[in-house]
């Protein structure tokens, strides 16, 4: 693999083809834990360790597994790979896997990792396997913290609320409390909140993206000589 | 879901506008926001005077901001409206920046966001109350007491700072007091004679409810509302309600206290009946009425909150199109 088709590998998962700003996968956890900054890095982490190892793993048995049964091997590395995770966080961040609750096994059924696994890992090397899990999964984590950044934010006034739980007890000074907790605005870290909060950070992305590309053709007109 | 007519041709033009059916409606709140001024003093005055202008301002951003032609949209009276509407929904004391929000969620987010006037989903005025109700419960719930009705320096003290004067004292509304009531086991017959709705303005909200209903009259005589609408909610929420009255009077309010209590009335003929988030045909009118009405019923009786209208015509809106399907009129010459 070039080093261009990785840099684009890498690109893609982040920003133009995010997981769940462009391809809207893995909604459900998405959604859910997005209640909080931590939360959502908590289960970005867990999202990302899943994607990057089942996608080297199903790269590097892309060419023994006959076909018709593919797709039963690729939830079983998964599910597999997630009982692995699950019980990493039960042992060692305990707190966390009491707040994110059933989403770290619902992982399982995310539909991002599977729909990597088969669209992209199941065709490629290894190494670009683990790029392209590497990079969806960063993509998946930006995502989750920036939802969960904002809902907190807005909800509660307070950002990176619970740190200790994800980096330990010399944490608990990341904890901000921008304004007081009661003066929140409740909808926000309210399931609702998350739908009009993924809305609105599509649209800011879409915005982005039309300006960019009205900037660069109207810089090809200016510089274009026969004009 | 449009406002076109979607009866058989051929159509006679009615000649009016929508700045026209916008005036009307304006028109037609005045006896009931009179009356809840006369009842809960200057604070009603000052919501619905806040209210209208943030929605106004709101408007003219939103069309600014989507690069639309700021007429006919800023002189229709459209925004003004969804704030009157929204104003009466909320307790008499609401500080400022509560009210801006509930303009914000109601102009920009349901109105704006879905196309504008003509285009949207939700009622603006509900989903914007709706946003309040369930972000800031506390303030939502806090009605001041009937008999202190506040003068005009302690209501605009709460509105700016949202803290009450150190006297002001607390009251509910008469479905507030009938769900705390039937929680302390106490029954409905007791809660009428210990005065305990009586305090709560059990009176004072039949008139109320009685002035939405001359305004309904002035629409419906107007021909800007049709009655099918608030035909179906009163039906929806008075069969319902009378299903359990007969049930067991002692725990159930009557048909009569369901029907005059809360703003019910103001609901029924106000906000029910926008035109561009309800259904169109006759019988879809109905339907929708009816749903209304029984959802608020099932709200009241088992929500968690006073009152469930907002709630349940937030749900309707979302039936909107699947009624429209089934009641689509047929057409002239069309043997099923």
């Amino acid at each position: 693999m070039t080093e261009s088709a990785s840099l684009r590998t890498l690109l893609d998962g982040i920003w133009s083809n995010n997981p769940g700003l462009v391809q809207f996968l893995g909604l459900c956890p998405l959604l859910a834990v997005s209640n909080t900054a931590i939360n959502g890095l908590g289960l970005g982490l867990a999202t990302l360790a899943v994607l990057t190892l089942s996608n080297l793993l199903v790269s590097l048995c892309r060419n023994r597994v006959p076909n018709e049964v593919r797709l039963p091997v690729f939830v079983l590395i998964i599910a597999s790979l997630v009982t692995v995770i699950e019980l990493l966080f039960k042992a060692f961040l305990f707190d966390l896997y009491l707040s994110l609750g059933i989403f770290i096994p619902l992982i399982v059924t995310n539909c991002a990792i599977l729909a990597r696994a088969e669209a992209f890992a199941s065709r490629h090397s290894p190494s670009a396997a683990i790029l392209d899990g590497i990079s969806m999964g960063a993509g998946f984590i930006l995502l989750l913290v920036a939802l969960g950044a904002l809902r907190e934010l807005i909800g509660r006034g307070s950002l990176f609320y619970g740190a200790d739980s994800l980096f330990g007890p010399m944490a608990t000074g990341f904890e901000m409390q921008l304004f007081p907790e009661s003066s929140g605005l409740l909808l926000a870290v309210l399931p609702p909140g998350a739908f009009i909060g993924l809305g609105l950070l599509v649209a800011a992305k879409n915005y982005f993206d039309a300006r960019a590309v009205s900037l660069s053709t109207t810089q090809l007109q200016s510089e274009d000589p026969a004009q | 879901m449009s406002l076109l007519s979607n009866s058989r041709a051929p159509h006679q033009h009615s000649q009016r506008n929508v700045a026209q059916m916008m005036r009307d409606v304006l028109l037609a709140t005045f006896p009931v926001s009179t009356i809840l001024c006369w009842t809960y003093g200057w604070g009603v005055l000052l919501n619905i005077l806040f209210a209208a202008s943030c929605c106004w301002l709101l408007e003219a951003a939103a069309l600014k901001i989507r690069g639309r032609r700021l007429q006919p949209w800023l002189t229709d009276g459209s925004a003004p409206l969804t704030g009157v509407l929204l104003a009466l929904a909320l307790p008499p004391l609401t500080p400022w920046w509560l009210i801006a929000i509930a303009s914000l969620f109601a102009i920009v987010f349901a109105k704006h966001l879905y196309g504008g006037l003509g285009y949207n989903l939700f009622n603006p005025a509900m989903a914007g109350y709706a946003v309040l109700l369930i972000s800031f419960p506390a303030y939502m719930a806090w009605w001041p007491e009937l008999s202190a009705r506040s003068n005009i320096n302690d209501t605009l003290h709460y509105f700016l700072y949202g803290t009450a004067a150190a006297d002001a004292l607390s009251g509910a509304t008469p479905l507030d007091a009938i769900q705390t009531g039937l929680k302390q086991m106490q029954t409905l017959p007791e809660l009428l004679a210990n005065g305990t709705l009586e305090t709560a303005g059990n009176a004072q909200w039949v008139w109320i409810n009685l002035a939405a209903i001359a305004g309904g009259l002035f629409l419906l005589m107007r021909r800007t509302i049709t009655w099918q609408i608030p035909a179906g909610v009163i039906l929806g929420l008075a069969l319902s309600a009378s299903i359990a009255w007969i049930g067991d009077a002692a725990v159930n309010p009557s048909p009569w206290l369901q029907l005059v209590s809360g703003g019910t009335m103001i609901g029924v003929f106000f906000i029910a009946t926008d035109p561009v988030s309800s259904a169109s045909s006759p019988q879809g009118k109905l339907i929708y009425g009816a749903g209304i009405g029984a959802l608020t019923y099932v709200i009241r009786t088992w929500g968690a909150y006073p009152d469930g209208f907002a709630f349940a015509v937030l749900l309707m809106n979302l039936a909107v199109p699947l009624i429209d399907r089934y009641t689509r009129p047929k057409l002239y010459g069309q043997v099923q």
